[in-house]
């Protein structure tokens, strides 16, 4: 496939998966601000905008309803929900004849009801079924994907774009809320502690599956658990190195002249730091640190990515 | 188009047709009524209103007001339509179009708002007999076009037989000095066109010109074929229309055919300039439906007079180019050399025979507006025929006896630069201001190749829906036709409307919108 198709159906999938994050962080967000007690709304709002990666021109002004409004709205702003589906959306413009018609109406409908007075109109009066809405888009987008197109080198691009921008944001978030999230306290029974937790997984629509392997006793170690080392659940971090792992070996099985050495060698060390970690030995060590050490690692096979498959020199091809 | 065919819409309510349906205008009021079987008499008033006859050709109705007789049924079909259902019938073709992503972008200081193609509800019918004479007139057209380049640019025959004048093709600025002596595969040079036809008052098709670069708008001819057959499916079904569906596949059979020698599986890609093209969704819809990788300048390298493309898999080497970039933009080391939207040594890896680029570099040539006025000549030069399909009578202002006649009658004439196409560089002379008119006879006078004049035409005119009625506006025909190793066209085209009242100009880029054309058997 070409190497400018391959990158736009990468960023395409990215900038949905982040779109998709972000309406989730915010959703979460809001609703946990209806309590009162817990964190101030300005600590609950200088977190989620660190879990987005700190963007700028978003500012907490007190009302929450126009801050959000930003966070959906303002095409200036990068992780802003429209910023990112315009984003998809040129890309999948500029691949038109390489994803089906399915995939494309559906993200040009999702498109142009973001830029409809309707969404504008819903936003007012019902947020959060405006973000359900945007939410529920997205995944009809990922459902005719996973139906309707080839399952070849293009898809496992989408893949990989989703797998790769899931896993940083996840890490992301992980990092952002683990140093609360493991201050010695006392066991609160009041509720506060259990609605938090519930937030955070939440984040990673992972509270329903977090019940079926752990019960609904939530316990901030087994929360990272299961957010890092579960194989089974999407939305946690290893099964998403899983997923990169088998795009790029999908990826080199049906062409691949060239064997990616460095990249597989990356994702294969963070695929055995995941698959041969327990979670007791991470909190003994630098937690911290661990997540950023798959923060770093993200980025790098995000370089690798490039390097083998769309920006290599003509050169080191014609010598393949 | 015999009346029989109407009544063989058997199943279709209601039976038999064309024995109770009969169009009669009252002149005077201009009503318009259709007679149905069971003696109802439906008021077509509200549709019709007041739907102007006069000198200009009218597709649905004869010179006394009678409908034509192949435009009846879709008459009948509209008049017994409620009222609301021909508007819900637009707004869901309307959406239709929009989530299809059929649209043009238009620019301006926020981030481009997109609008849809501007099309017309109601389809333009044209007989089999008509449209049998065109496929002729056509086919012979673009044959005299091949043999036409392939002579100008090797042994130019033509020229020194003093068939069209030798300064006249020289100093054409579509002329490519690089293409003598190359050797083009098949000897096609156009592999793709798109003619715009008009019809005359009398009722007779006549080539307005050829367009033999990169023709656009093939696209709009499918997608509206497309949503036609959702909007009036029985009708369409009862009329039986000739399909246009696979044309991807001929040009695609069409592309392989001019692959160079020895490349039986050749790898065939359509270059585009790239998104901000306004013919871009024509290139991703093209690409799609061939299955072919569409590619930019940037996609693609040259090595040793061979193109490659770059994938994820490394190089690959490109066979056949379906070009959508103009000459001037495809190589910057031949032509412009600011250009990034082809690709450095293109030309010279076609030169050397390794890759087929259609069209041919230099076609422009066969269709400046003053060498169209000698294609006639070229029929019967090279055919030993008349041509089938007649030019428009062409006034060349670098003749000076012609030149003195135009500048005397500037605002009955139509003026067109030669080299331009799209509408642009156009004095519509009825139309003009007296400063328009100077400004051309100034540059006229300062440039007399450049322009040619022609009668301004009354061509035919179409029932459209406006608002919620039918009036008629200024159509065209562009037929695409497809040459590789024998003549293809598809039954249709784009019919191109000028959507504003009493306008002559169709192009989409100046206020025209398209409907589909059904070309029946």
């Amino acid at each position: 496939m070409l190497s400018r198709v391959a990158d736009s159906l990468y960023w395409m999938s990215r900038y949905l998966e982040r779109a998709e994050n972000t309406v989730r962080q915010l959703d979460v967000t809001m609703s946990l601000m209806l309590d009162t007690g817990g964190a101030s709304a300005e600590t609950r709002w200088e977190r989620l905008m660190a879990s987005l990666g700190k963007p700028d021109g978003v500012k907490w002004d007190g009302d929450m309803e126009s801050t959000a409004r930003a966070l959906v709205f303002d095409s200036t702003n990068h992780i802003s929900v429209t910023y990112c589906l315009n984003g998809a959306r040129e890309n999948a413009r500029q691949v038109r004849e390489e994803i089906s018609s399915e995939q494309w109406q559906r993200l040009n409908r999702l498109f142009h009801h973001m830029h409809s007075p309707h969404a504008q109109a819903q936003f007012h009066s019902n947020i959060n079924d405006s973000l359900a809405g945007v939410v529920d888009g997205i995944h009809l987008f990922k459902g005719v994907s996973d139906t309707t197109m080839i399952h070849g080198q293009g898809w496992q691009f989408i893949r990989l774009g989703r797998y790769l921008e899931r896993a940083y944001a996840t890490a992301t978030l992980l990092e952002i809320y683990q140093p609360d999230l493991f201050q010695e306290q006392e066991r609160d029974h009041s509720g506060y502690q259990y609605l938090e937790l519930v937030g955070l997984l939440r984040c990673c629509t992972s509270f329903e599956a977090y019940c079926q392997v752990y019960t609904a006793d939530l316990s901030p170690d087994r929360i990272l658990e299961f957010l890092l080392l579960n194989r089974d659940f999407p939305h946690a971090i290893r099964y998403c190195v899983d997923g990169i792992r088998d795009s790029i070996d999908s990826i080199q099985r049906t062409g691949g002249r060239r064997s990616p050495d460095e990249l597989t060698a990356v994702i294969g060390r963070l695929h055995a730091m995941l698959g041969y970690t327990t979670v007791g030995e991470i909190l003994a060590g630098d937690a911290a640190a661990f997540l950023h050490t798959i923060r770093e690692q993200c980025m790098r096979i995000h370089d690798l990515i490039y390097r083998y498959y769309v920006h290599y020199s003509i050169q080191s091809a014609l010598a393949a | 188009m015999g009346e029989g065919r109407f009544g063989a819409g058997a199943g279709h309510p209601p039976a038999g047709r064309s024995s109770f349906v009969t169009g009669a205008l009252n002149s005077r009021s201009g009503k318009l009524q259709v007679h149905m079987s069971a003696g109802h008499t439906v008021e077509m008033d509200a549709l019709f209103g007041d739907y102007p006859l006069d000198q200009a050709f009218d597709e649905m109705r004869e010179a006394n007001g009678d409908l034509r007789p192949h435009y009846r049924a879709l008459a009948e079909t509209l008049a017994r339509l409620p009222q609301d259902e021909l508007q819900r019938r637009k707004q869901s073709a309307d959406l239709s179009f929009l989530t299809q992503g059929i649209t043009f972008t238009v620019y301006g200081r926020d981030e481009g708002t997109e609008r849809i193609f501007p099309y017309d509800l109601l389809p333009r019918l044209i007989t089999g007999q008509e449209w049998d004479r065109i496929e002729r007139g056509l086919t012979q057209r673009i044959t005299a076009l091949n043999l036409f380049l392939r002579d100008v640019y090797s042994d130019a025959k033509i020229l020194n037989d003093r068939v069209i004048p030798r300064e006249l093709v020289y100093s054409c600025k579509h002329y490519r000095r690089q293409m003598r002596g190359l050797q083009v595969p098949r000897n096609v040079y156009i592999a793709v066109v798109g003619s715009d036809l008009l019809r005359l008052n009398t009722g007779e098709f006549v080539v307005l010109e050829d367009n033999l670069r990169v023709p656009s708008g093939v696209s709009y001819m499918l997608t509206n074929r497309r949503v036609m057959k959702r909007t009036f499916p029985q009708l369409f079904h009862s009329y039986g229309v000739r399909p246009i569906e696979h044309y991807p596949q001929v040009l695609l059979a069409t592309l392989r055919s001019l692959a160079p020698e020895g490349r039986p599986e050749p790898n065939i890609v359509l270059l585009t300039p790239g998104v901000f093209n306004s013919a871009y969704f024509e290139h991703t819809y093209l690409a799609r439906q061939m299955g072919i990788d569409l590619v930019e300048g940037r996609d693609l390298v040259t090595h040793d007079n061979i193109v490659y493309m770059r994938t994820t898999d490394g190089l690959k080497r490109v066979d056949v180019i379906y070009r959508r970039v103009d000459d001037d933009f495809s190589d910057p080391l031949i032509f412009r050399s600011d250009s990034s939207l082809g690709c450095g040594g293109l030309f010279n890896a076609y030169r050397a025979g390794n890759v087929t680029v259609t069209n041919a570099f230099g076609t422009g040539l066969a269709d400046d507006k003053a060498v169209y006025a000698y294609v006639p000549d070229m029929i019967r030069y090279y055919l030993n025929e008349d041509a089938i399909l007649p030019n428009v009578k062409t006034f060349l202002l670098g003749e000076e006896k012609q030149r003195k006649h135009v500048l005397a009658n500037l605002d009955k004439l139509v003026v067109k630069a030669v080299g331009e196409s799209g509408g642009y560089g156009m004095l519509i002379g009825p139309q003009s201001t007296a400063s328009q008119r100077e400004e051309f006879a100034r540059q006229i006078e300062a440039n007399p190749r450049n322009y040619i004049a022609q009668p301004t035409l009354d061509f035919s005119r179409a029932p459209c829906l406006i608002g919620n009625r039918l009036e008629p506006r200024h159509v065209d025909l562009r037929p695409y036709v497809l040459c590789g190793d024998s003549v293809n066209i598809v039954p249709g085209g784009l019919t191109r409307v000028a959507l504003e009242k009493g306008s002559l100009v169709v192009n989409s880029s100046q206020g025209g919108g398209s409907k589909d054309t059904w070309i029946l058997e």
